[in-house]
């Protein structure tokens, strides 16, 4: 069992990354040992049911690209969507702020209306709390969410072998990128929109048997999703950085910050295992769709590392994937 | 700039690399690099993997980060406990001091914020109208930005803005690494940005002992170019300093920047993690403007350092010893749960064998 | 990163569609259109673009031999 070195909760154990995963582990798992809970998947698959569950605290809670709203139905929607199950209902809870604006509140609910639409749910039941100034940073919002699934055989990181393509339906790091920049807090000024959106429909487009797992790369990005998939596996998965989706304006933000495109957060990605001789298939299906018109085959499944991630950079040397620490920090020379 | 670019470009640098290949070294050649963004960018595109036969690349004192030692941090940590804000560098948060780290001074409620520029800090320190500490370390990149933020606040007649000076020197350590016999470096990668400020001429003593170095930008071809240069001249026997960086390091390096550090700080005997007391190895806040000098103005009692038995970031630093080698290495300390700075700054060499290993 | 505003001892640089505040304290001579290298929020020395050039020329010189 993983070691807590600490008795008090910090920022880095909310990242998503490994200390994320040591809290769960270390803590929760402690207490609540449901088999279906240690599987860890974004959803609890449940006979033909998926259920999943998600909170939402992002800081500033409008941004370029969206709003906590409409990240709270992506969030869930797009959790149960990658375990290759249609999302069909489900519930809000908000904690406000005493003082929040109303008219902020209705922009959130026009957000959540429409993209619940987008996805095609409905949100069946919600509740709300309000709580006194200082105590909820403005607003937070839990989605939770039911699904049912389409296929005999779902999506499972068990099913990818070697051979297996890795495909992204565009480019990463937009949703973290966006949020830093919104803080205003670093003196950058970039043309950056989240990519949040919920990917039911691209999803649908694709699912089939030869797609052996989905999964979407929120907290701690490509990197950390990964190393979740590769963990105690005998394969490992090989990155090419030349296919890395990467707009400029999110490389150039990495360049000066010194952060890693893999790590940061994505709202509106979905990476899929692809049995090899489908995957050209899947690509064009996907770039079809307008939430997958960037989409890129990134990478292959190898029995040549198994439980690590390496990328292959453009000047043909490798380099491992990490999983991330923590908050990602700005660094100095 | 696409010039960028240039200097990054795979067909460039695989014809460098043919030539880096092209070296036969009978006996074991030893480069050592100095600065923490070569360690991270060599880490980043492989270039241990390049390495003709025989030649070691090695990792100096080159983390700002790294070679603070302990007694700073703990000083930091007792500030933030003091109750003072506290603004510093990212990679700081993390390191831990004798019993605590910034990180869990914050989670306790102490109130530390990462900022990107020293600028930020004053900024906080006019906003807040709080007393506002900052941690000034870093080498002579990062002296002049503080010296300048220090200079600012003066001008501005801040009353709540102060530092805790930490800077270190780069020739006092290269002196140091350059004649330990045991350590034996045949030549120096010489850090880009340092060099973009202090220019040349402080390197050119390290030529007296017979060895060369070669002064380095960070893109794939200025890093492998560099290796080039200094390993002809090893192949040799010349010992001069080559200027591999002229886009961006004038042979004088910048004279504001020189001027400021020169006005604000003077030299005093620091303590470096690993390499111990070295005398006019640190920059203390000169006499006027010791209102700015947090150590000066405010009393804390730190407890006495203590080093975590075991951890040997210090021969890690000095280049004595590879990560693996030291006993906690991957065991004990590890990236999430690191015993020593050397395995959580992102420039730290511990960090960088941990991830490419 | 390119200077493309400067007020006083401040600017703005932009690099790659991202735009960043800087200061010039270390840098006063520098003029709008320069390409600078910054390091923790101020700018530090000019890029040369003349020596790139002739540093990329000399280095395909060397290794073309």
């Amino acid at each position: 069992m993983r070691g807590i070195n600490t008795d008090k909760i910090t920022l880095a154990h909310g990242g998503g990354g490994k200390k994320t995963e040591d809290i769960i582990r270390g803590i929760f798992q402690k207490y609540l040992n449901d088999p279906v809970l240690a599987e860890m998947d974004d959803g609890a698959v449940l006979e033909d049911l998926v259920f999943s569950t998600d909170s939402f605290v992002v800081n500033p809670i409008f941004f370029p690209g969206g709003d906590i709203g409409r990240l709270a139905i992506s969030g869930t929607v797009n959790d149960i969507a990658v375990m290759g199950a249609r999302p069909l209902y489900l519930s809000l809870g908000f904690i406000i702020e005493e003082g929040f604006e109303i008219s902020s509140l209705e922009k959130i609910l026009i957000s959540i209306k429409e993209a619940s639409e987008e996805a095609g749910v409905r949100i069946v039941t919600g509740d709300t709390k309000v709580v006194e100034k200082g105590k909820a940073d403005g607003i937070y919002i839990n989605s939770s969410g039911i699904g049912k699934t389409l296929l005999s055989s779902p999506p499972s990181r068990y099913r990818i072998e070697p051979g297996d393509l890795v495909l992204i339906n565009g480019e990463i790091g937009l949703h973290g990128t966006a949020i830093l920049v919104a803080r205003e807090e670093l003196g950058i000024k970039a043309d950056i929109k989240s990519d949040v959106a919920p990917l039911w429909p691209l999803i649908e487009s694709i699912i089939s048997p030869s797609v052996k797992f989905m999964r979407d790369p929120t907290r701690g990005g490509l990197a950390a999703v990964l190393n979740e998939i590769v963990e105690g596996m005998n394969f490992g998965i090989r990155l090419w950085e030349e296919k890395l989706p990467v707009s400029q304006e999110v490389a150039g933000i990495c360049e000066v910050l010194g952060f890693d495109p893999l790590q940061l957060a994505n709202e509106g990605k979905v990476v899929v295992f692809v049995k090899k001789e489908d995957a050209e298939s899947v690509l064009e299906k996907m770039k079809s769709h307008p939430l997958g018109k960037q989409a890129e085959i990134i990478g292959e499944v190898t029995d040549e590392f198994p439980g690590k991630a390496v990328l292959k950079t453009t000047l043909g040397t490798h380099r491992i994937i990490e999983q991330p620490m923590g908050e990602l920090l700005p660094r100095i020379c | 700039m696409e010039l960028v670019r240039e200097f990054r470009d795979s067909s460039r640098v695989n014809i460098i690399k043919e030539k880096l290949e092209g070296f036969a070294f009978k006996n074991e050649v030893k480069i050592m690099e100095v600065c923490g963004t070569h360690t991270m960018q060599i880490h980043r595109f492989g270039i241990h993997q390049m390495l003709p036969e025989n030649v070691k690349l090695i990792s100096g004192p080159g983390c700002p980060v790294c070679v603070t030692e302990n007694s700073y941090i703990d000083h930091a940590i007792e500030l933030a406990r003091a109750g003072f804000t506290i603004t510093t560098f990212g990679d700081m948060i993390r390191v831990p001091g004798s019993y605590s780290s910034l990180e869990k001074v914050r989670a306790e409620g102490g109130d530390v914020h990462v900022v990107y520029s020293p600028m930020d800090s004053l900024e906080l320190a006019q906003r807040s109208g709080k007393e506002v500490i900052f941690l000034a370390i870093g080498f002579e990149t990062t002296a002049p930005t503080i010296g300048a933020t220090v200079q600012k606040a003066k001008e501005l007649e801040l009353e709540n803005f102060s530092i805790l000076a930490g800077n270190k020197l780069v020739p006092p350590a290269l002196k140091v690494l350059v004649e330990d016999r045991n350590l034996g470096v045949n030549g120096f990668l010489l850090p880009g940005h340092v060099s973009v400020i202090i220019g040349m001429r402080p390197y050119e003593f390290i030529t007296e002992y017979g060895v060369p170095g070669v002064i380095s930008g960070f893109e794939p071809v200025d890093i492998i170019s560099s290796i080039v240069l200094l390993l002809e001249m090893i192949e040799k026997g010349e010992a001069r300093i080559i200027n591999n960086y002229k886009r961006a390091v004038r042979d004088g390096g910048n004279p504001t920047a020189q001027r400021i550090i020169q006005e604000v700080f003077e030299p005093v005997d620091s303590e470096w993690r690993g390499l111990g007391w070295m005398e006019g190895s640190g920059l203390g806040l000169r006499e006027e403007y010791s209102e700015f000098d947090a150590e000066k103005r405010f009393q804390v009692d730190v407890p006495p350092p203590r080093e975590h038995p075991g951890c040997r970031c210090g021969d890690v630093l000095k280049g004595i010893i590879n990560p693996p080698e030291c006993p906690l290495f991957g065991k004990v300390c590890t990236p999430e749960n690191p015993v020593g700075p050397c395995m959580v700054s992102s420039e730290g060499s511990c960090s960088a064998w941990y991830k490419y290993g | 990163m390119k200077l493309i505003k400067k007020e006083g001892d401040k600017g703005i640089v932009l690099s790659m569609g991202v735009e960043r505040e800087v200061s010039l304290a270390l840098l006063p001579e520098a003029e709008i259109g320069d390409w600078v290298i910054v390091h923790a929020g101020f700018a530090i020395e000019r890029m040369d673009e003349e020596e790139a050039r002739e540093s990329l020329k000399l280095l395909e010189e060397m290794w073309s031999s």
